[in-house]
């Protein structure tokens, strides 16, 4: 469903992607990993053409992403971090990303706009609210359409316990209706539930793309994080990383 | 094409900035009406106004408005939608806003005063350099990443217009007053739209018998039919081009 092809990108000196080839096929749901700056997001940010990669093309449902925009019909996108304009209230948010994107055939999923309780606080301003809660509106835009493939960027970072797991709930009941998903996260262990598949990037390279069967096999660990540690280990710099990022994760996970 | 811009005309004319300056026109246009006995001289204060606060007001109005929009922007992208249409709807709604706040403050004092020829011309002049303006604003912006540096360099723009420029011509002028310069004059006021409106207005108006010989081969000029022609088409120019190029850039740009 997704094809990208020998793709890179430079920002002034910084290689943010470098020659990344991959292919995503719809009922995946593929888990990006790597450290802060590894090119997770701009890969994203390429996907839904917001960024202009310097070489190589990317096709989404054979579209290519260069010449056009109707491909992003097919997506649901959930921002790091969700910015809307800071007069508008939610339920004009609502009404006015209903407008624009017109869906005539298909009905609208508003069950994360009912889940989150957000219906009670349709007439606040954007800017008042809080990170979470902008959190919230941003997954339920994503989802409001029923794309057939979806994109979530850190998607329970910043969200309290109970709406992460609606949140992750929602995710595994798309995952079942065969639709493409993309996460990024640095919470390893919210992804165990929700991933088939692994690409895990490192300084804009593409280590490595994985099911996860194949990388629990070659690794003898159910666990993601220890399956990549595991991984990581015969490189001796990037070990470190890991060892840092698995070790808070499960701290956090207190509840 | 024409729900975003009334989005962005909707977000708009809630602004107090907007008000203010609706409010602030209207109290100036019709305080000297009420001053002055002849209403020729109303204009004529009104001109200078409308050529130094309206090119001020647009520019700066419209860059911070850009910045400002800067998530909403994001957000679109992240639509079907193109992207050519999505900053050619915010151009639309920042300049209709600012050109209905104009002709609300100057347009209906200026139609009850002074419905002649001036009168018209003074609307007509300052409706074309709202749009320029807002123009200029949209390629400064999209052009500088950074807020800070974006409003510099459209002040800058703005000093020049309204003064640098009439001191070069001046300079030149002076220098070469051996020469005949006649020709050379015009065609230096079409490449300032503040120098080029206001020779338009001042020889709709009984002063420009004041301006000599220069004064007289205008009147030749911008009199006729041609005149008519050249200066609206130079300020047809001056509007399409910075937007073709500021659309250009955006089209290009990594959000």
């Amino acid at each position: 469903m997704i094809r990208i092809e020998a793709i890179s990108k430079k920002f002034r000196k910084l290689q943010a992607l470098d020659n990344i080839s991959a292919q995503f096929e719809k009922g995946q749901a593929i888990s990006l990993i790597g450290p802060n700056g590894s090119g997770k997001t701009t890969l994203i940010k390429c996907i839904l053409g917001m960024v202009r990669p310097d070489k190589g093309n990317i096709y989404v449902g054979g579209h290519p992403v260069k010449q056009e925009h109707e491909y992003r019909r097919m997506i649901g996108y959930m921002p790091q971090i969700g910015r809307y304009p800071d007069n508008m209230r939610i339920g004009q948010l609502f009404s006015m990303m209903k407008q624009l994107r017109n869906d005539k055939q298909g009905g609208l999923d508003e069950t994360l706009v009912e889940q989150f309780g957000l219906k009670k606080i349709y007439d606040k301003p954007m800017r008042t609210l809080s990170g979470g809660t902008r959190q919230k509106v941003s997954a339920a835009l994503a989802f409001l359409f029923d794309p057939a493939i979806l994109i979530l960027d850190e998607p329970t970072a910043g969200l309290d316990p109970l709406s992460a797991e609606i949140l992750k709930a929602r995710i595994i009941e798309q995952k079942k209706k065969d639709k493409l998903i993309l996460i990024t996260s640095h919470i390893l262990s919210d992804l165990d539930e929700l991933t088939t598949h692994v690409m895990y990037m490192q300084d804009g390279k593409m280590v490595f793309l994985k099911g996860l069967d194949t990388l629990q096999e070659q690794t003898g660990e159910l666990k993601i994080g220890k399956a990549i540690a595991r991984i990581m280990k015969a490189d001796g710099d990037q070990e470190d990383w890991i060892k840092k990022m698995f070790t808070p994760s499960n701290e956090q996970k207190i509840y | 094409m024409m729900k975003l811009t009334r989005y962005v005309v909707y977000d708009i004319i809630r602004n107090k900035v907007i008000m203010a300056y609706t409010l602030f026109l209207l109290v100036v246009s019709l305080s000297l009406f009420q001053v002055e006995e002849n209403q020729g001289k109303a204009i004529l204060s009104l001109m200078n106004i409308v050529l130094i606060v309206l090119p001020l007001v647009s520019i700066v109005f419209a860059t911070i408005h850009y910045y400002n929009s800067y998530e909403f922007i994001e957000l679109m992208l992240s639509q079907p939608l193109g992207r050519t249409r999505i900053i050619f709807s915010e151009y639309a709604g920042t300049a209709l806003s600012l050109l209905m706040a104009f002709l609300l403050g100057v347009g209906i004092p200026v139609l009850i005063y002074s419905p002649d020829d001036s009168g018209l011309s003074l609307l007509f002049t300052g409706c074309c350099l709202t749009l320029i303006f807002t123009s200029l604003a949209f390629l400064a912006s999209v052009k500088a990443r950074d807020k800070a540096r974006g409003i510099g360099s459209v002040l800058l723009l703005w000093f020049y217009f309204a003064l640098i420029y009439d001191g070069l011509v001046l300079l030149i002028l002076f220098n070469f007053s051996d020469y005949p310069l006649e020709k050379i004059t015009l065609l230096l006021t079409a490449l300032n739209p503040v120098d080029l409106g206001r020779i338009f207005i001042m020889l709709k108006m009984d002063i420009s018998a004041l301006m000599g010989y220069t004064g007289a081969l205008y009147k030749d000029f911008f009199g006729s039919g041609t005149g008519l022609l050249f200066t609206s088409s130079i300020m047809v120019l001056w509007i399409v081009l910075p937007l073709l190029w500021a659309i250009r850039i955006f089209n290009k740009k990594d959000i």
